[in-house]
């Protein structure tokens, strides 16, 4: 048998703050364990509620907030749109592939400030120029790092830990604007990189099927919100469709977000629209082209915001401004026959 | 038959992924090469997506690499862990990464344009999972124009490593070693890297194409193989599938 007792040699492991980003949130595991064991519920009480009730009550000016989804793909737009109404200021956010939803947030001038993976873009579709001009100005400052980094930092807090070594981000300038740590692994030596744990103050993530206690079901690939969901202190769930508790018990194989994680759940049917919805619709790419084309005139998106957002009550009466039902059917029909 | 520059750099690319190889691809060209690779020479080419999505039988291009198709008819709908975790483990063979800015390093500027972090003249998205690819997959191709802005002695920021500052540089920073810049593929010819120094060498220019307009369109110095060939241009079977069949409505092809 090999003897491997070589990687138990007492040494010195130096810790190098390499990186000049901030800390936006605080990676303390024993802080966070108090946090969970006084404020998490353990009893399976309902939890539904209204996205107006939730924004007003759970996300506070200065929260930092973590997005679940990625970008425009199953994301919680409707939340998104109501703290743009209700004039959420100076937030953190976890930017995760941030697509759309960054675009919404800065459209509010909602966040001062940003972990940046994947910013002021939407893949494919192009830059987006209001989130360009944000970033650009310094109105929203960054902290960078990498999806993979991130994810990571949510998987460090979802296992209740401070930080996670990663092999990522090492010798490059993504590095040196990020808050990691530079540290040797006590048993080989390897150099690796510490990245905090990251425990947003809220989450939000839009799921396929919840029941009214918070049992979550999701469909297709789950991003990094299995971690998110665990990661965050205040965790709200907007899903397509609520289910009879006995529907998530009849396959528990698929719950993947459990009551105990949950703090209020809404349903809000096409709720990730304009974004896709694996199995359900897929993004309405007309309407983020408006979007896009009315951030390049400051009056015309103005008019934009006001006929979308700020001139509408909820998220129903908003998707009746980009054609109501028909529209939607479209993008199931597309998402459905996707051979098209 | 006649192609143009997106056509070639796709065929081009597609021939370096070889068969029961993993290869990590986002939307557009690499996507296009992958595809491609699948329906020439290599069935069993297993595609990922970053954000879960493994072995799909893509349909059409994705529009994000987290849309339902990086997943449809797929092997699995997993997670943008799974995926990273599986590169950081050493399964990963190949990936594809764009960038404003290159150097001769094959160090990737997908960050900003500028001096000043806090106040970029420009901004661009960032790695996204661009560092983590280039960081953890074994070999990182490019497919990218080639002009003197883009191929530039010193990039503006390094958002994903290449080869750093040469020789050793990624084992010191404690990236995985044996890992880093494989082929660049342009729209003038197929750049490799050098075994000693790690600097980009030419392998081969595309037909047509003088050395001189190579150099014009490189703001560094380049390296050339002693066996420098003329790249093997697209055949009609390459490029009837690639029309036909990866790219019908000309989204990527079309570009050029």
């Amino acid at each position: 048998m090999e003897n491997f007792s070589k990687y138990k040699e007492e040494r010195t492991v130096t810790y190098k703050p390499t990186g000049t980003g901030k800390l936006y949130t605080d990676p303390d595991a024993e802080k966070a364990r108090e946090y969970f064991r006084d404020k998490k519920p353990r009893k399976m009480v309902e939890k539904a509620s209204t996205v107006e009730k939730v924004v007003k009550e759970m996300i506070h000016d200065g929260d930092y907030i973590g997005i679940g989804g990625f970008g425009a793909n199953r994301t919680p737009v409707s939340v998104l749109h109501e703290m743009l109404r209700q004039g959420k200021k100076n937030l953190g956010l976890a930017g995760h592939t941030a697509t759309h939803d960054f675009q919404i947030l800065v459209a509010g001038n909602c966040i001062n400030r940003c972990d940046s993976a994947y910013i002021v873009g939407l893949e494919a579709r192009g830059l987006s120029k209001i989130a360009r001009k944000a970033v650009e100005s310094g109105a929203v400052e960054l902290c960078e790092h990498t999806n993979a980094s991130l994810t990571w930092r949510y998987k460090a807090a979802a296992m209740g830990l401070s930080f996670m070594p990663v092999r990522c981000m090492l010798g490059t300038d993504t590095e040196k604007h990020s808050n990691a740590v530079e540290m040797e692994c006590p048993f080989t030596g390897a150099k690796y990189l510490a990245v905090p744990a990251l425990y947003p103050d809220v989450g939000i993530i839009h799921v396929h099927r919840a029941d009214v206690y918070g049992n979550c079901q999701i469909d297709g690939i789950m991003i990094a919100d299995q971690d998110l969901a665990r990661a965050a202190k205040r965790l709200i769930i907007t899903t397509e469709r609520f289910v009879p508790n006995e529907y998530i018990r009849r396959d528990p194989s698929k719950t993947v977000i459990p009551y105990y994680l949950v703090d209020a759940v809404i349903e809000v049917p096409f709720g990730g629209y304009p974004g896709n919805m694996a199995y359900e619709y897929f993004s309405d790419e007309e309407h983020l082209k408006a979007w896009l084309k009315a951030e390049k005139d400051p009056d015309e998106f103005k008019e934009f915001l006001q006929r979308h957002i700020y001139g509408v009550k909820n998220f129903n009466e908003y998707l009746d401004t980009i054609g109501g039902m028909s529209r939607l059917q479209e993008l199931r029909i597309q998402e459905n026959l996707i051979e098209k | 038959m006649e192609y143009n520059d997106m056509e070639l750099m796709i065929c081009l690319a597609s021939r370096y992924l070889e068969d029961n190889s993993i290869v990590v691809v986002g939307t557009g060209a690499p996507c296009a090469a992958a595809m491609l690779a699948q329906k020439m020479n290599s069935p069993r080419l297993m595609i990922m997506f970053e954000a879960g999505g493994i072995g799909p039988m893509l349909p059409s291009m994705p529009i994000s690499v987290g849309d339902s198709r990086t997943f449809y008819r797929g092997l699995a709908a997993s997670s943008m862990p799974e995926v990273m975790e599986t590169c950081q483990r050493g399964l990963v063979d190949y990936t594809f990464l764009g960038g404003a800015q290159i150097d001769q390093y094959g160090n990737i500027n997908s960050t900003m344009i500028g001096d000043d972090h806090e106040k970029p003249k420009v901004r661009f998205p960032g790695s996204g999972g661009a560092n983590d690819l280039a960081s953890l997959c074994w070999k990182t191709m490019m497919i990218t124009p080639q002009d003197p802005q883009r191929f530039t002695e010193k990039i503006d920021f390094i958002t994903s490593p290449g080869y750093l500052t040469g020789p050793g540089a990624r084992e010191k920073a404690g990236l995985p070693k044996d890992s880093g810049p494989y082929k660049v593929i342009t729209n003038l010819c197929v750049i490799g890297f050098d075994e000693e120094t790690k600097r980009m060498k030419v392998e081969s220019t595309h037909p047509g194409i003088e050395k001189q307009k190579i150099i014009d369109n490189t703001g560094f110095e380049l390296l050339w193989a002693d066996d420098l060939t003329i790249s093997e241009p697209p055949s009609p079977e390459e490029l009837k599938c690639l029309r036909e069949e990866v790219d019908p409505y000309k989204y990527i092809i079309g570009r050029a």
